[in-house]
């Protein structure tokens, strides 16, 4: 359970939003929605602990966040491509899962690379990948590493009309499966049990 | 712990696809370290007195030259956040870090250090000496400059600050460091230097990781 009080953040000067609260519970999922600008990847960097809030308490699962117990019920995903370019796909989601602890077959990733259609990529650079084709390298994680709470920072930019489809059906089967999400979209996304929450309106 | 062994390879294997990176620093000791006994000329008794000292500094320009892109890269395409936000705690993967970039620049410079030593007409003795020097002195030097890299990291002209910041912080070692050869070669033993070195290691060993992670947490808010 996730729950935001009185959540206040700032970008140097500037106060973004101040006093925003909410709380998630499993089967449920967030749609941050606001202008350019508005503060959604600050709300999601504060939410994730990289960049403390100036006001206000995260709580998960009862107790204050971020917390290694936190870290290990998460993954965020940010604008960055957060990959290597010069290592493969393959190199950089077992490099991943490594960082989380997980010693990932050669086997199993794989297998997760080729679900996002990365079949016959797996041994090339990154470098040499297109925009679309880094992003699935880096949503391949969500494949590898079981996590209840999915933070997605524009999950669908760069993603093919296919891709996206894909990455919508990943976050309905988390969702029904108990997991939550929280995720900023300029798009509308066709999921069910779906809070949303304008931020700087 | 299997975190920091997965960087740490991570880190050489990059250091392999980019070989011009780990290149540039060797070449750079290496021809900075030639040039001395060219400009100077062949007087050998000059040249035994002042190559510690020019070893030392070459290696520790050296090792300057990489610094600014120890943690840049990570931050520039977003793995430093995902170190952070990753189950193992921060600061054993800054120290994996560091140790990998040791591994790619301190320890090249150690095992050519005594080659070159030979063009000063050093001793084997005092090369050994100076090898023991360097294999303790070359870590602390990266220890100590990975707090300067997570301090400048994400500023603009932040290497040329960088070289403001840690320069002074590695006099201590540039000292104990070419003191333990030229103390050797005067008959005093290295002993003490030495000493003073692994200290000075010792320190920085359990310090060094622990600021440099607070002054990443810092860079990235």
């Amino acid at each position: 359970m996730l729950s935001v009080n009185g959540l206040s953040c700032a970008r140097g000067e500037r106060t973004l939003f101040s006093g925003l609260s909410f709380s998630l519970g499993e089967r449920e999922w967030l749609h941050i929605q606001g202008q350019n600008g508005a503060g959604k990847t600050t709300l999601m960097r504060a939410l994730v602990g990289l960049s403390p809030p100036i006001a206000g308490d995260i709580t998960w699962r009862g107790e204050a966040a971020p917390s290694p117990d936190f870290f290990r019920d998460l993954i965020y995903l940010g604008h960055h491509a957060a990959v290597k370019e010069e290592l493969t796909p393959l190199e950089n989601l077992r490099f991943s899962a490594a960082l989380d602890g997980i010693e990932l077959s050669e086997r199993d990733a794989l297998a997760a690379l080729i679900r996002l259609g990365l079949r016959g990529r797996e041994d090339l650079p990154v470098r040499v990948l297109s925009a679309g084709q880094k992003r699935r390298v880096l949503l391949s994680r969500l494949l590898v590493r079981p996590a209840r709470l999915w933070v997605l920072d524009e999950p669908f930019t760069a993603l093919d009309v296919k891709a996206v489809a894909q990455l919508s059906e990943l976050i309905v089967a988390h969702v029904t499966q108990g997991g939550m999400a929280i995720l900023t979209s300029h798009q509308t996304i066709p999921l069910a049990n779906g809070k949303t929450l304008q931020v700087g309106a | 712990m299997s975190a920091v062994l997965a960087i740490i390879r991570r880190d050489l294997l990059l250091a392999v696809r980019r070989k011009s990176e780990v290149f540039t620093a060797l070449f750079f000791f290496i021809i900075v370290v030639s040039l001395f006994p060219l400009g100077i000329g062949p007087e050998a008794a000059l040249l035994r007195q002042i190559a510690p000292g020019i070893l030392w500094v070459a290696a520790l320009l050296a090792t300057m030259l990489g610094l600014a892109r120890l943690f840049a890269p990570d931050h520039a395409d977003g793995t430093l956040e995902q170190m952070v936000l990753a189950s193992a705690p921060l600061g054993l993967l800054v120290a994996g870090k560091i140790a990998a970039h040791w591994l790619t620049t301190g320890l090249p410079l150690v095992l050519l250090a005594p080659v070159l030593g030979l063009q000063f007409g050093l001793e084997a003795d005092a090369l050994g000496v100076l090898v023991v020097a360097l294999l303790l002195g070359t870590p602390l030097l990266s220890l100590i400059g990975a707090i300067g890299a997570a301090l400048t990291l994400g500023l603009r002209g932040g290497g040329l600050l960088l070289s403001l910041l840690v320069l002074p912080l590695y006099v201590p070692t540039l000292i104990f460091g070419a003191g333990a050869v030229e103390a050797h070669i005067s008959g005093m033993g290295a002993g003490g230097h030495l000493s003073l070195l692994a200290a000075l290691l010792a320190l920085a060993v359990f310090f060094a990781p622990w600021a440099a992670t607070a002054a990443l947490r810092i860079a990235l808010e």
